[in-house]
């Protein structure tokens, strides 16, 4: 009995660590991204850092126009990826048919499972070329080809959370509705989808988080030049995400380098990015079940 | 109020008609999102087969490559993928699995378990390239594992185990409290009854789980970009601390830095990948529905 009240003990004491491992990486991860990028505010001065001219080999760190190729790229792919994302899971939450839903839901499981390499692969084979021909412009290798591809790859995100909310809220909305007259699509766009506005909220931050932090694809098939934004037009020419650059140039900088503090840097403000979307994706999400426990008591 | 709620009742019909023709175009553009989400993912598994089938052939599954990767096989990039998930695996499951358990069944509704969740939305979040510079940070510079498979699959277990824990944990919540109660009240211990009776029952939805998070793990590069991958090793390694080829880095290798590549070698590298992660998928995908077939409350 003494031996097993010790072998209790000990494997409750090694979930526990594993229960909160998940805040210890998180916090790993932000103290080694400033270990090694934390530098560069000192050897880059702040002007040329935000200036509008990447080109470190003669010293020109201006991260500027990363930021603008990650953001009008992430603006595409989300133009793209919302309007799908909702309304398919509309559709699959509210009026499919339950075979059909039995066929679509792995499907878009599958899609995020593709790896986004072999996204960016047909891009270059087959995406690139049609964006070439269809809008005349002289390389294919463009913001929006990338902005395509992203959308596939948040569409899955989008999806499935915006899927979930719906399906959580109570049938008796619906039934309200229906019995009070309104047909079901009325049902769908004045009582359900209103119910689950924060998660759907919620869908559409991941899903932009997703495509913000996307990198293969976007390195193979926007093209990778450096230039400042300048416009809409800016959509079908080649730009550079923030991604893209840590990971075209990590493999050939010299460890300890300004221009390897920089990547870490360019890797310091992606990391803040995704923790300002996730904690505002994850506030509406406890604020939502607060609610839900609310209606329910 | 609404337009419908006060409309007297002499002008119901037309009004029916209306509402019945907007419900038939809403339905109308549902069904189109859905149509344009899930036909490309279609077409992608039918194209990458279609083309790449032809490359596939038992020496370029089991050769080396040879006259810089223009021809021969990709066996050692096989066997990189092979043991880098089963490393990811290794290092994932039991923490993943154990952040699970903590959460659902040990986990007081408190501040810090509250915490936890917000670290691991925030885990599930960061940008896969700022793995990649973390485990470069930390695993192969800091504890000086070098680029290794060590190293590799420590960085993919990181990226990994946030879903691992909301999937199992999912499936651990959902075994029914009763069977809990029964077994604590025939003196079982808390632990007793976890592994006796909440693991068994919640196995396949963990199962299913961590097969689908080892598959995206499998097919990711830009973690591994700067922890374990070598673009031409022309041989199997031979431990942990070996640098390795792996299928998503050597697809994104040959359609972007090799030059004069055939692209029959390129789409039967896309195949073998391919394969890898429909593989996974459907195991994943069998486990569940059997699962569901076979569950007892």
């Amino acid at each position: 009995m003494q031996s097993r009240n010790w072998k209790e003990f000990l494997i409750t004491r090694m979930i526990k660590v594993s229960g909160y491992s998940a805040i210890i990486f998180v916090v790993m991860i932000f103290i080694f991204l400033l270990r090694e990028g934390s530098a560069t505010i000192i050897e880059v001065p702040l002007k040329t850092l935000f200036s509008t001219r990447w080109y470190p080999i003669e010293g020109y760190f201006g991260i500027l126009p990363l930021i603008c190729g990650s953001i009008i790229v992430t603006i595409g792919a989300t133009l793209i990826a919302v309007p799908l994302g909702v309304c398919c899971a509309i559709f699959i939450a509210e009026i499919a048919p339950r075979w059909v839903r039995e066929i679509l839901k792995p499907l878009v499981e599958l899609l995020a499972g593709l790896p986004s390499v072999m996204l960016g692969f047909l891009g270059i084979l087959v995406i690139a070329p049609a964006v070439r021909q269809i809008l005349n412009v002289p390389t294919g290798l463009t913001a929006f080809t990338g902005a395509i591809l992203l959308a596939g790859m948040a569409i899955p995100t989008i999806v499935s959370v915006a899927e979930d909310s719906l399906d959580s809220v109570p049938r008796t909305y619906r039934d309200a509705a229906l019995a009070m007259g309104a047909t079901k699509w009325q049902t769908i766009w004045r009582v359900t989808l209103p119910a689950a506005r924060s998660g759907v909220l919620t869908a559409v931050m991941l899903g932009v988080g997703r495509a913000i932090g996307e990198t293969m694809t976007v390195m193979m098939v926007t093209g990778n030049a450096p230039v400042m934004p300048t416009g809409l037009g800016s959509l079908f020419r080649p730009v550079r995400t923030m991604t893209a650059t840590i990971a075209a140039e990590m493999g050939e900088v010299a460890n300890g380098s300004v221009h390897y503090h920089t990547l870490f840097f360019i890797g310091i403000v992606l990391f803040v990015i995704s923790l300002l979307i996730n904690l505002v994706a994850a506030r509406i999400v406890f604020r939502q079940q607060k609610r839900a426990e609310r209606i329910l008591s | 109020m609404t337009d419908s709620a006060s409309t007297p009742s002499k002008a119901k019909p037309r009004n029916t008609k209306r509402r019945n023709l907007i419900q038939r175009l809403g339905y109308a553009g549902l069904i189109l999102a859905a149509i344009i989400t899930v036909t490309p993912i279609i077409l992608i598994v039918v194209y990458i087969y279609s083309r790449g089938l032809p490359a596939i052939s038992l020496e370029f599954l089991t050769a080396m490559p040879k006259d810089g990767m223009r021809a021969g096989g990709i066996f050692p990039a096989i066997v990189g993928t092979f043991w880098l998930t089963i490393g990811t695996g290794v290092i994932a499951v039991p923490l993943g699995v154990g952040a699970a358990i903590y959460l659902s069944e040990y986990a007081p509704d408190n501040r810090w378990t509250r915490t936890i969740r917000i670290a691991i939305i925030n885990l599930a979040g960061i940008p896969s390239v700022v793995y990649g510079l973390f485990g470069l940070g930390l695993f192969v510079l800091f504890l000086h594992f070098g680029t290794s498979i060590l190293a590799g699959s420590l960085t993919l277990a990181i990226m990994t185990i946030p879903v691992i824990i909301s999937t199992s944990e999912e499936a651990l919540r959902a075994v029914p409290n009763s069977f809990r109660v029964v077994s604590i009240s025939v003196g079982g211990t808390r632990w007793q009854t976890i592994r006796r009776v909440v693991l068994p029952q919640a196995l396949p939805g963990i199962l299913t789980g961590v097969i689908l998070g080892l598959e995206r793990a499998a097919g990711e590069t830009a973690p591994i970009l700067f922890t374990v991958a070598a673009f031409f090793l022309p041989r199997l390694p031979s431990s942990i601390f070996d640098a390795t080829m792996a299928l998503p880095y050597h697809l994104f290798v040959i359609s972007t830095q090799v030059p004069g590549m055939p692209v029959k070698i390129q789409y039967g590298t896309a195949v073998v990948l391919l394969t890898f992660v429909l593989g996974m998928n459907s195991v994943a995908t069998v486990i569940r529905s059997r699962a569901r077939a076979r569950r007892q409350w």
